[in-house]
């Protein structure tokens, strides 16, 4: 029992940098924008942060530092494809490549470098249910940011007047400016939006997860991102599925490596991605869920004249 | 009317003035020199052909385009409209021409979307009930748009301009597909408007509604003024002269000489996958070639579901229902159904009749590729061109030339454009949904005209619209689709557009019981009156 428990916490951990990506990146494309840069974004994040709490000494300043660089890594996308009207995919790619060589380049000093471990928050009573308690309530504070984020989200999209306004821009670009909204500042917001969450799942990565700074150790992480977002059907509670997913048996085969299961290590390991990737590809046949909730002008740009 | 608005004359700003607009696209001058002036209370049509500069004027003064010269005058001020919801706030409504609906949210929210502050959805949702049924406009507020017909996503345009009070209301082609009692029920709406000191600015390509409503009018042709005229005082005849430049050509069309059945609908039945859609229950007829058939109706009881089942885009479980030609075509595709040799039209233009973003050159081979255009798999771009520019040459379509995107053009242009390139396949069956919505009265007429040449060859061609006249003008046999249901075709002299009417709201002999019909006996009848 104590190993489930101690599974299922973990797997909540270990999906949140997901959690924090994916629900960035879906607010981005519901606005129509394309970012493929999120693996690059979350790497720079992640250095950025790790660097600035192990120099400071304040993890908060990190977690500061990571969403400001993730801002710039998405603004440079936006004035590209905003601005400059270049190819979002080809922007998005290039802006992953710069992100892997420039976190590599900054984060040579930290490699050695280790943080303290944080204290997780236990909330007071929640914590002491059985089971539940431990598994949910019992974390570092950045995982119950990235519930609030999940609510966020959720209430901006669906409940809010922007967040119509903003899966409108997605839609039509057109249309929306031809009812007189601002679709290039719109797409901007969202994009640096997206940037900052993509920061900020990588601060959580290095900061509070590992918590150490090693070259390239987002792994593919914002890749799923994206493609959780995807299969997801651009819904927040479905890429708050994936992401646990991804976790769970990211920490379920630790374990079986740990108990000397006798498949290949290499294996295991992309287990989590395939895993993910299978699940969401079923969940999301639906036809008619796509066509509602894919943003139609996603990856178009769109130039007011 | 006429006394109000002359007292309004003296004694104020106009509510709107135009001077020396100009305009220039990259391939076009769109407007040039144009002024234009609307007093409150003013019906005010804007006339001109396809591409004459109409919707761009418009879009100017809705600030969604910005002019390259000129001024723009709002109630004896010089304003400089930077976007629509400075429009909106001065008190500037526009219904637009390609709608600017979103299709993935509900009627409710894509109104709360164009409205000001931030309108609560329940109240919202009653007040367009109420909108809706007082100006006999039904929709509801609770539906998703990509769900609705055409002629319903205009009634929620129409709403949602009629919620914000405008003082100045620009309709670009309002009524292209309501139903003659809506547009009647409409022009009182727009009359109550005006007496309540409204502006209107009415562009429509249907004079005799011009007539009716207008009682003044600005007539562009090539983007430049023409002349203005007081509508009431000339007759469609003449308007159409200022407009064009020349006397309208009448269609001709002698008597059908109905041949072989080509198109068969054996006893369709079809349940719509979308939950908004309608079903079709147990539908006949038949197309002979060398005839005409028109199907009539208010958007939204089948049309859409019928024409995806004749098409291919919407395969039906069984064989038997859709004979192509002889052939069982149930279950085919619609490159299959093409390579029966049938052409298709469909309602939407920009999406389904062509890719917006592609050239016309483009647009052509993706339906004519069958005539041998492609050879060991690769394209002979040089004939896909000629081919369109034929299209473009004998179809008169105002462009760029073959390499124009298709959604530079205007809605118009682009429906002659896909017109001409259908029925320059030389179909065996022909079906068009629409052939002329938002087309101008000169290239309607030319659009028929070929259509009715087409059956003198002996095409079999079967026509859904929503505008009765048009019908009446083309049809040999008409038939009503109502609620999903078919009635069965009546030849066109035995029934007039009364009958037609009653038969619109799903009231034939025998409707309750699935009207079966005998094509032998209706040939016979045709053979009677040929």
């Amino acid at each position: 029992m104590d190993t489930i428990v101690a599974i299922l916490a973990a797997a909540i951990v270990a999906g949140t940098p997901l959690v924090f990506a994916a629900l960035g990146e879906l607010v981005t494309e519901k606005a129509g924008v394309l970012n493929l840069g999120v693996e690059g974004t979350m790497l720079v994040g992640a250095v950025s942060g790790f660097a600035t709490a192990a120099t400071t000494g304040n993890v908060w300043f990190g977690v500061l530092a990571g969403m400001v660089a993730g801002v710039l890594m998405s603004g440079i996308f936006a004035i590209l494809t905003l601005n400059l009207m270049a190819n979002q995919v080809a922007s998005g790619l290039a802006l992953t490549l710069f992100g892997v060589g420039l976190s590599a380049f900054m984060g040579k000093p930290y490699e050695s470098v280790t943080l303290a471990a944080q204290a997780p928050l236990e909330i007071p009573l929640l914590s002491q249910i059985p089971v539940l308690g431990p598994v949910l309530f019992k974390h570092q504070i950045l995982v119950y940011v990235s519930w609030a984020l999940f609510a966020g989200v959720s209430w901006f999209l669906y409940k809010s007047r922007a967040g119509l306004v903003l899966r409108s821009i997605g839609e039509s670009p057109e249309s929306a400016h031809a009812i007189g909204y601002p679709v290039i500042r719109i797409r901007y917001l969202a994009t640096l939006f997206g940037g900052a969450m993509a920061g900020l799942g990588g601060v959580h990565l290095a900061e509070f997860y590992t918590p150490l700074w090693v070259e390239g150790m987002v792994a593919g992480r914002g890749w799923i991102a994206l493609a959780l977002v995807v299969f997801a059907t651009w819904r927040p509670a479905r890429v708050m599925v994936g992401a646990y997913l991804f976790g769970g048996v990211t920490i379920a085969q630790f374990f079986a490596q740990g108990a000397g299961v006798t498949i290949t290590a290499q294996f295991l390991s992309s287990l989590p991605y395939l895993a993910t990737i299978i699940v969401l590809v079923f969940i999301s046949r639906d036809m008619a869920t796509i066509r509602l909730n894919a943003p139609v002008s996603l990856g178009r740009p769109y130039r007011p004249d | 009317m006429t006394n109000r608005i002359e007292t309004s004359h003296s004694s104020g700003h106009p509510r709107i003035e135009l001077r020396n607009i100009t305009k220039i696209y990259p391939a076009v001058v769109a407007n040039k020199d144009v002024s234009l002036t609307a007093m409150p209370g003013e019906i005010h049509a804007v006339l001109g052909e396809n591409g004459a500069g109409k919707s761009t004027l418009m879009k100017i003064i809705y600030g969604v385009v910005k002019p390259d010269a000129g001024e723009v005058c709002w109630e004896g001020k010089p304003v400089t409209v930077v976007n629509p919801a400075h429009a909106r706030d001065l008190g500037i409504g526009m219904v637009f021409q390609h709608f600017s609906l979103f299709e993935t949210i509900t009627v409710a929210e894509n109104v709360a979307l164009a409205l000001p502050g931030k309108p609560e959805l329940n109240e919202l949702s009653r007040r367009i009930t109420e909108v809706s049924e007082k100006y006999g406009l039904p929709v509801d507020p609770r539906r998703l748009v990509h769900s609705l017909s055409v002629g319903e996503r205009q009634r929620v345009e129409i709403i949602r301009c009629l919620l914000v009070n405008p003082r100045l209301l620009i309709m670009d082609e309002p009524t292209s597909v309501l139903t003659p009692q809506a547009v009647r029920k409409l022009f009182e709406t727009l009359r109550q408007l005006s007496v309540e000191g409204c502006t209107i600015l009415y562009i429509s390509h249907k004079l005799d509604e011009i007539q009716e409503l207008c009682n003044s009018a600005t007539v562009l042709r090539g983007g430049q003024v023409t002349g203005h005229c007081d509508p009431r005082q000339e007759t469609p005849a003449s308007m159409a002269r200022m407009m064009i430049g020349k006397d309208l050509p009448h269609p001709q069309r002698g008597a059908p000489k109905p041949g072989e059945p080509r198109l068969v609908i054996a006893g369709l039945s079809h349940e719509s996958p979308d939950p908004f859609g309608t079903d079709l229950k147990d539908m006949h007829l038949t197309v002979h070639s060398g005839e005409i058939v028109g199907v009539a109706g208010v958007s939204g009881n089948g049309q859409q579901e019928l024409l995806a089942a004749i098409s291919g885009e919407e395969p039906i479980g069984e064989k038997h229902p859709v004979i192509i030609c002889g052939v069982e075509a149930g279950r085919m595709d619609p490159g299959e159904r093409r390579q029966l040799g049938m052409c298709f039209v469909p309602e939407e233009r920009l999406g389904r009749g062509a890719v917006p973003r592609m050239s016309l050159a483009d647009n052509a081979l993706l339906t004519a590729h069958r005539r041998g255009f492609v050879k060991s798999g690769l394209i002979k771009f040089a004939e896909v061109k000629a081919f369109a520019d034929n299209c473009i040459k004998d179809y008169n379509v105002k462009c760029g030339g073959s390499h124009s995107e298709a959604k530079s053009l205007s809605g118009g242009n682009l429906q002659k454009f896909i017109v001409g390139r259908e029925l320059m396949q030389n179909p065996k069956v022909l079906v068009v949904s629409q052939p002329t919505w938002g087309v101008d009265v000169g290239a309607a007429a030319f659009i028929r005209q070929r259509i009715i040449d087409l059956r003198n060859e002996g095409v079999a061609i079967l026509v859904v619209s929503e505008e009765l006249d048009e019908l009446f003008e083309i049809s040999d046999r008409l038939a009503v689709i109502a609620k999903g249901r078919l009635s069965p075709a009546k030849p066109i002299q035995e029934t007039n557009v009364e009958e037609i009417g009653v038969w619109m709201s799903g009231m034939w002999p025998d409707a309750g019981d699935a009207a079966h019909y005998s094509p032998a006996s209706e040939e016979a009848k045709n053979a009677a009156q040929a």
